[in-house]
Formats: structure tokens, C-alpha cells, sequence
């Protein structure tokens, strides 16, 4: 290779490196500030002094309720709505329809969906600032990622499969649940995974129709207010009356969060490399 | 059979629910909205002032807001093509398969970090960095927030000006590098151009997050409503104005339905990038 063409290669690796390392260090930043601060009073114990003191339990809790509301509904429509899309509509208008709502609500902002929960939940359902307008909100939200990536899993699983079941005399829902399910759905989920962890980072949706900052006992029906770890981490960092003093418990907070989106996301990232390799057509 | 049937049923429903959605959106954005064209009346959202708490005079000018977003999007979009597009070049040209397994899980965890993560990181350490970098009063500034956007899209074009860039036939490589050009020729003068309607589609699609970003602009751009085009002035976005201030208005109220206004604006743009950006990476698609 002439030495402009090696220059040339040089720096565009230079470039590529150079996001990796930023990366790095915002990872590096949560990581070395907020490790001194986990500690099991900090995941176990309520806040004190709005925040100041003790830890934030019900934040941890508040996000695990939303985030599990929105699975039991966004996973299932956006499973049955693939399926619907691969398996059975032909290219008619519905189709086309189905699929520019769905490139539609991926690009809607996150702030927006928080408007929509707001006028629809909230307001017109009298459902108030709750956990149940929240996962709606958020469900809604994540609803195109499952959609997509669970198309793809389905796609990915050969037509003969289908063929060979119709012609022995099988029906369509036969054949998709007996020979086209059990090899797409690993990778159906591994998809949702991914629009989990979207959900449980998410602060925007939840800043309208769910969160409170500070709630001295835990939620006890779908109708309270909740706590979160991204709101709490937003309000803490930038609302607290004693900001700096706060500032372990923000490092704290931002940690635990990252841990939690991570563990989802690398999760999915593994199980993704794991069916792709054991599931060769 | 009548299962099937039952089956196809409740699956057709649930494919409905995303049109439904979409639809209930665009409905409930504007029945909230709608009490603001007789009262104050829509023409006041076209002024250059937003001031929506007042004893004298209410304004709801939505200019500032507007350009606020545009400032931040556009200083963001030059500064993540560069890393974007590279980033994508490099990954599917010039990696070596390690590399490979080793970049693009590293970038889409950067994709998984929460928003309102990075705007803390932005608040602790950018804006400081920013803030004596360039002598100013405040790290809080237009440029700040563009910075940590254009990182937060990037994944987002590096991973699909990357399916692009994969689909070239590798024909069109083969019969470049039979004619003796060198593999930077090919990548830069056949590959690059062949793939360009799908990374325009990318970049675009990077622009759609990064004007829908909330958390960020909230936390990193100052939130002051002036009428600026210098990247280091405060600004506030549409997005922020929402997020800052729905919790503090009264149901109803022309505050109310003005920031209803500024999601229907929000929500027009991005539904515009969206599917010119679809557009494209249909034509591209079909080749």
C-alpha cells in the first residue's frame, strides 16, 4: 500500500477509536465515582431528607413496576402484530398501512409519547399521574422495536419449514405454531430485550404520566405514583436544593441505572450471537 | 377452521393497535391543543417571544423554541457525519473481523446508555470543559448539548449507513479493484457513492433522535428562550420547553394548549425526516 493510502486508513481508524474511547470514559466516569457509593443500605433503604441521606429502594422498585407493565402489554401486540405481518397479510394497503404506523411511532419523540399518555391516560381515562398511565406510555413507546426485531427473527426461518407443514395438510396457525414459533421465538425475545432497556432508561414519558420524586411509602395499586431511577437522577442532579452535596447519590443513582439498561442490552447482545450461531439454515 | 379464523382475528387486531396509536396521538395532540386557536388565538404562536408565565402579557411566539431546536440539530448533525460515516466506512471496509466483534457491541452499548445519563456527564464534566475552553460565562450553551447529541445519534448512523454500505454489490468492488484502483479508491470513489442515498437516509434518521432528545437539552443547554443562531449562546428546544414546564401549568390554560403546539410542531418535523428518510432507503432498496 503506497504510505498516503496507510496514512488515509490510519486516520480513519483514529476516528472510529475515538468515539470507543468516549465511551470509555463516560462508562469510566459512572463507574469510578459511583462504585464507593453502592452499598446495600444504598439499593435496601428509602431516601431521607428528600435524597440527601439513605438510598433509593423505591426508585429501583418504581422502575421495575413500569418497565413490567409495559412488558405484559408491549410484548404481546408487538409479537402478535409481527406475526400478523409476516405470516399472513399479503403487500395490501392494510399492510402498508400497519407499517408506516410503525415507522411513524419509532420517530416519534420520546417527549411527545409523554404528551400523548398526558391527554389519553392521564386526563381522558382519569387513570391520573400512575403507574398504569406510565406503562401504557412506555409500552407504546417500545412497541416498534419488538415489532421489528421480532419480524426479523421470523424471517429468518426458512420458507420450506412453512411449505413442507402446508403440504402435509396442516393449517396456517398449525404450521406457525408448531413449525415456525419454536425456532423464531428466541429471537423474538431477544429483540424485546433490547426495547426493555429502552424502556427502564427512559425519563421523558415517564415525566408526565407517572413519576414523583419523592413518596414516603412504597406504590400499593396500579394507581399510584411512583418513584424511578432515571427522574430521581434527573432531579437530583439538577433540582435538589443542595446539588454538590447530593453529588455521591447522583453518581450512585447513575450507576445502579447503567448497570440495570446494560444488563439488558448485553444480555440481548449475547443471546443474539448465540441463536445466530445455533440456528444455521 | 374456526380457530384459525379466531387466530387471524386477534392477530389482525393487534396489527390495528399500531394504526390506532398513530392516530390517537395526532387526535390527542390536538383536541388539547385546539382551545388555543380561539383563545388567544392561533396567530400568537407566530411572534419571536415566548413568555408564558406573566402578570402583564402572556406570549407564546414559538420562533425561539424553533430555532433553538434547529441550532442544536444542525450543530449536532456536522459533528456526528463525520464520526457517523467514518465510523461505518471503517467498520465494514477496513476492520479486521476481531475489530469488528469488538466495535459494534462497544457502539451499541453507547446506544443503550440512558439520555438522561449522558446530560449528567454533560452537566459534570462537559460543561466545565466547554465553559473554559471557550472563555465563556456559562458551560451551558447550544454547542454542549449538540455535542452530546451527536454522540447519542451515532450509533444510530453508524449502524445504518453500515447496512448500506454492506448491500453495495460486492460486484461493483470486484470490478474496481480488477481495474487496479486500490482499496481506499474503491471504498471512497464506488462503494461510498453507491451506498450514499442510504447513509443520507442514516444521517437523516440521526437527525430525527437528535431533535427529539429531551433529557439532554434539558440538562446541558442553559433553557433560555432568545432568539440566537450562536452555538454558544443558551438556548432551549422544543422538546425542553415541554419537559420544563408541563408539570408547572394549569389543565387548560393557553400555557397548556401552547405547549400541546409545540408537540404537534415536534411531531410534524420528526414524521417529515422520518419518511423522507424511508423514501430513500426504499429507492435504495430496490436497486
Amino acid at each position: 500500500m503506497p504510505k498516503k493510502e496507510k496514512v488515509i486508513t490510519w486516520v480513519l481508524r483514529l476516528i472510529t477509536y475515538s468515539i470507543v474511547v468516549i465511551i470509555g470514559t463516560i462508562l469510566f466516569n459512572i463507574v469510578k465515582n459511583g462504585l464507593p457509593v453502592l452499598s446495600w443500605e444504598f439499593l435496601s433503604q428509602p431516601p431521607r431528607r428528600s435524597g440527601a441521606e439513605g438510598g433509593i429502594l423505591p426508585a429501583i422498585i418504581g422502575t421495575i413496576y413500569l418497565v413490567s407493565g409495559a412488558i405484559i402489554v408491549a410484548i404481546p401486540l408487538g409479537m402478535a402484530t409481527s406475526i400478523y405481518l409476516t405470516e399472513y397479510a399479503s403487500q395490501d394497503r392494510f399492510n402498508r398501512y400497519v407499517r408506516l404506523s410503525i415507522i411513524t411511532l419509532a420517530g416519534v419523540p420520546s417527549i411527545v409519547f409523554g404528551l400523548f399518555g398526558l391527554g389519553l391516560f392521564v386526563i381522558f381515562f382519569g387513570f391520573g399521574a400512575s403507574i398504569l398511565s406510565g406503562s401504557l406510555t412506555l409500552a407504546f413507546m417500545i412497541l416498534p422495536t419488538i415489532i421489528v426485531s421480532s419480524e426479523e427473527a421470523l424471517r429468518a426461518v426458512p420458507l420450506s419449514l412453512r411449505e413442507g407443514s402446508l403440504a402435509l395438510g396442516a393449517t396456517r396457525w398449525q404450521t406457525i405454531y408448531k413449525n415456525v414459533l419454536p425456532y423464531a421465538l428466541p429471537g423474538m425475545f431477544t429483540g424485546s430485550i433490547l426495547g426493555v432497556g429502552r424502556a427502564a432508561g427512559e425519563t421523558a414519558p415517564i415525566l408526565l404520566t407517572a413519576a414523583a420524586f419523592f413518596l414516603p411509602k412504597l406504590p400499593t395499586s396500579i394507581f399510584d405514583q411512583v418513584m424511578a431511577l432515571p427522574y430521581h437522577l434527573y432531579i437530583l442532579a439538577t433540582q435538589h436544593p443542595e446539588v454538590h452535596k447530593v453529588l455521591p447519590k447522583q453518581y450512585g443513582t447513575a450507576l445502579v441505572l447503567v448497570l440495570l439498561v446494560l444488563t439488558f442490552n448485553l444480555t440481548a447482545i449475547f443471546l443474539r450471537g448465540h441463536f445466530r450461531k445455533k440456528y444455521k439454515w | 377452521m374456526l380457530k384459525d379464523k379466531v387466530i387471524q382475528y386477534v392477530l389482525w387486531g393487534s396489527a390495528a393497535t399500531s394504526i390506532l396509536i398513530v392516530a390517537l396521538i395526532f387526535i390527542f395532540l390536538g383536541k388539547e391543543a385546539f382551545s388555543f386557536i380561539s383563545e388567544p388565538g392561533i396567530e400568537k404562536l407566530f411572534s419571536s417571544r415566548w413568555v408564558p408565565v406573566s402578570f402583564t402579557l402572556e406570549q407564546f411566539g414559538l420562533y425561539p423554541l424553533i430555532t433553538g431546536s434547529f441550532l442544536v440539530t444542525i450543530l449536532a448533525t456536522i459533528i456526528m457525519i463525520p464520526f457517523g460515516v467514518t465510523g461505518a466506512l471503517y467498520i465494514s471496509e477496513f476492520a479486521s473481523n476481531t475489530e469488528r466483534e469488538f466495535l459494534k457491541p462497544f457502539i451499541e452499548i453507547l446506544a443503550g446508555i440512558p439520555s438522561v445519563v449522558i446530560g449528567f456527564f454533560g452537566l459534570l464534566v462537559l460543561s466545565p470543559i466547554v465553559k473554559s475552553l471557550f472563555g465563556l460565562n456559562t458551560g451551558l450553551t447550544a454547542i454542549t448539548g449538540a455535542l452530546l447529541l451527536a454522540l447519542m445519534a451515532i450509533p444510530t448512523v453508524i449502524s445504518i449507513s453500515e447496512d448500506a454500505i454492506q448491500s453495495v454489490p460486492s460486484s461493483y468492488k470486484e470490478a474496481s479493484l480488477a481495474l487496479g484502483a486500490s482499496p481506499l479508491q474503491t471504498s471512497f470513489r464506488v462503494v461510498v457513492p453507491a451506498a450514499l442515498p442510504g447513509i443520507i437516509a442514516a444521517i437523516m434518521l440521526g437527525m430525527g433522535r437528535v431533535v427529539g432528545e429531551t433529557m439532554v437539552v434539558l440538562m446541558v443547554t442553559g433553557n433560555t428562550a432568545k432568539l440566537t443562531l450562536s452555538p454558544f449562546d443558551s438556548v432551549r428546544t422544543m422538546t425542553a420547553t415541554i419537559a420544563a414546564e408541563m408539570g408547572e401549568v394549569a389543565f387548560g390554560s393557553s400555557h397548556y394548549a401552547a405547549l400541546f403546539w409545540v408537540g404537534i410542531v415536534l411531531m410534524l418535523i420528526t414524521f417529515g425526516l422520518n419518511v423522507l428518510a424511508q423514501q430513500l432507503l426504499k429507492k435504495y432498496q430496490m436497486r
